[in-house]
């Protein structure tokens, strides 16, 4: 994941971190086991991505940034990328 | 006398100590991160900054330890159900004989939380925030959980009770252009004034719809917008589509209210009831953001100017604060210590307070100064600090 995050969430850093497999959004709230508070800064309180947040299933883009329906696979790898521009 | 400011600013929290000497800033806090409102609760000391994640969405920051340290919150969310009637930005092909068609429902979040105040000294744990897309949230707990006030979201100048189903009337309410950068047009609110003889009674400012006041604890809410006038629109005197820049009120005496906007300075003395236009164009007292009013005297504010509405920078190149002492008949403008060449600066709508004698404020080029002597002279704080969203005396 970007490492902005670890800033908020420094439990997190540097580790790979292994949950079930499932949806996106199980997979994220599986993390948010892991570090209260997490799926507060991925997604908004509908449940949708947010808007300068890309999250990919290894190399293909998490199409349902809404819901997060997109399936993670066996040994699949969830990334998480943030947008940045300015200064 | 206050010995602290806090300042929020588009790289992080600032916070001034006054020392002996002079007043010193610490090393900033929320690096890097947006604050886009910091401010101090009087009544236990805990420090508040509003984070403006540009990719995290937004939090609320508190210190309970005067800004050692710091925690996030991510208690303020808008409830299962809570909708809105979406508003976009007017088009070029935009065809204002065009009949209106059914409206379209967006589920709410929170983009941004612009403004906080806190309850009276009775009402312990009691906060206000207020949000872009137009919610005014209270908490009773510190902080630790919030609730969406009801009767004002789901206001009839709003389209009504969208909880409940359709909407039963139009929306009157317009999008701020502080909510593009999040990707909607939609109203928030910037200013929530608690009236200290009673809590109970509380005018809330919101761009782009105007001024409601409640007077029972936020159960049932009025247009406060008699005497505002758009010289924007068709209509400059309709009832809902003001876009107050910033409201505040004489501690002292709370029915005398100000704010500053688009097109003028107004001015209440009957809580908001009636307003009057006390600008004088002409003498550089028209347009700008923020506003201060005298703790005692009602009749007594301060304000910015700067030149409106297209080049929103300083008049004329040079810095200025005038100050009204008689209810905005006159106006008085102060320019020593302040730059009077090559100045730009604007002031936020949250860029000024006043503590007392004292007042501050911070400017979108970085530019922070201060005075000690009711805005007649003015010290440089600093030029080089990110640009200013809030000013607030600790």
């Amino acid at each position: 994941m970007t490492s902005h995050l670890y800033r908020f969430f420094p439990a997190l850093e540097d580790r790979a971190i292994t949950v079930p497999a499932g949806s996106v959004a199980e997979v994220l709230q599986a993390v948010n086991q892991l570090a209260p508070g997490f799926t507060d800064y991925i997604l908004d309180e509908r449940g949708a991505l947010r808007r300068h947040v890309y999250l990919s299933v290894d190399d293909a883009i998490v199409v349902d940034r809404k819901t997060l329906s997109d399936r993670v696979p066996e040994h699949g790898v969830v990334y998480i990328f943030q947008a940045l521009s300015g200064g | 006398m206050s010995d602290m400011l806090i300042l929020g600013t588009r790289k992080g929290t600032v916070i001034f100590e006054r020392t002996n000497v002079a007043w010193r800033p610490r090393p900033i806090a929320h690096a890097g991160i947006p604050v886009c409102y910091a401010a101090r609760d009087p009544r236990d000391g805990t420090l508040w900054a509003s984070l403006d994640h540009g990719h995290w969405g937004p939090k609320l920051s508190r210190s309970r330890d005067g800004g050692k340290t710091w925690q996030d919150t991510s208690s303020l969310k808008y409830p299962e159900g809570a909708r809105y009637i979406v508003k976009y930005l007017p088009t070029p092909d935009f065809d204002p004989e065009a009949p209106v068609g059914q409206p379209e429902y967006q589920d709410a979040t929170v983009f941004k939380i612009w403004h906080l105040a806190f309850g009276s000294a009775e009402q312990a744990g009691r906060i206000y925030a207020g949000t872009i897309p137009g919610g005014l949230f209270v908490s009773d707990d510190g902080g630790d959980s919030w609730t969406l006030n009801r009767p004002l979201w789901n206001h009839e100048s709003r389209g009504g009770d969208l909880f409940a189903g359709e909407a039963t009337s139009e929306n009157r309410w317009g999008g701020t252009p502080a909510s593009i950068d999040y990707g909607v047009f939609e109203p928030g609110i910037h200013s929530i004034v608690v009236d200290p003889r009673d809590p109970n009674r509380i005018h809330v400012a919101v761009s782009s719809a105007g001024v409601l006041e409640t007077a029972d604890g936020g159960q049932t809410w009025q247009g406060r917008n008699n005497g505002l006038l758009m010289d924007y629109l068709p209509n400059p005197a309709a009832d809902w589509g003001h876009d107050p820049h910033f409201m505040t009120n004489c501690i002292g005496q709370p029915d005398h209210l100000w704010q500053q906007n688009h097109c003028g300075v107004f001015y209440s003395d009957d809580g908001a009831r009636h307003w009057r236009k006390v600008s004088l164009a002409d003498a550089g007292v028209h347009f700008g953001f923020p506003i201060a009013v005298d703790a005692r005297d009602g009749r007594t504010a301060w304000v910015v100017p700067a030149r409106a509405d297209s080049e929103r920078m300083a008049i004329g190149g040079g810095l200025c604060v005038a100050r009204t002492t008689d209810g905005g008949q006159t106006w008085q403008a102060f320019r020593a210590g302040l730059p009077q060449e090559h100045a730009y600066d604007i002031i936020l709508r949250h860029g000024l307070d006043i503590a007392g004698d004292c007042l501050c404020f911070g400017s979108t080029t970085g530019n922070v100064y201060l005075s000690e002597d009711r805005g007649e002279t003015w010290q440089c704080l600093g030029n080089h600090f990110p640009p200013v969203y809030s000013v607030r005396f600790g």
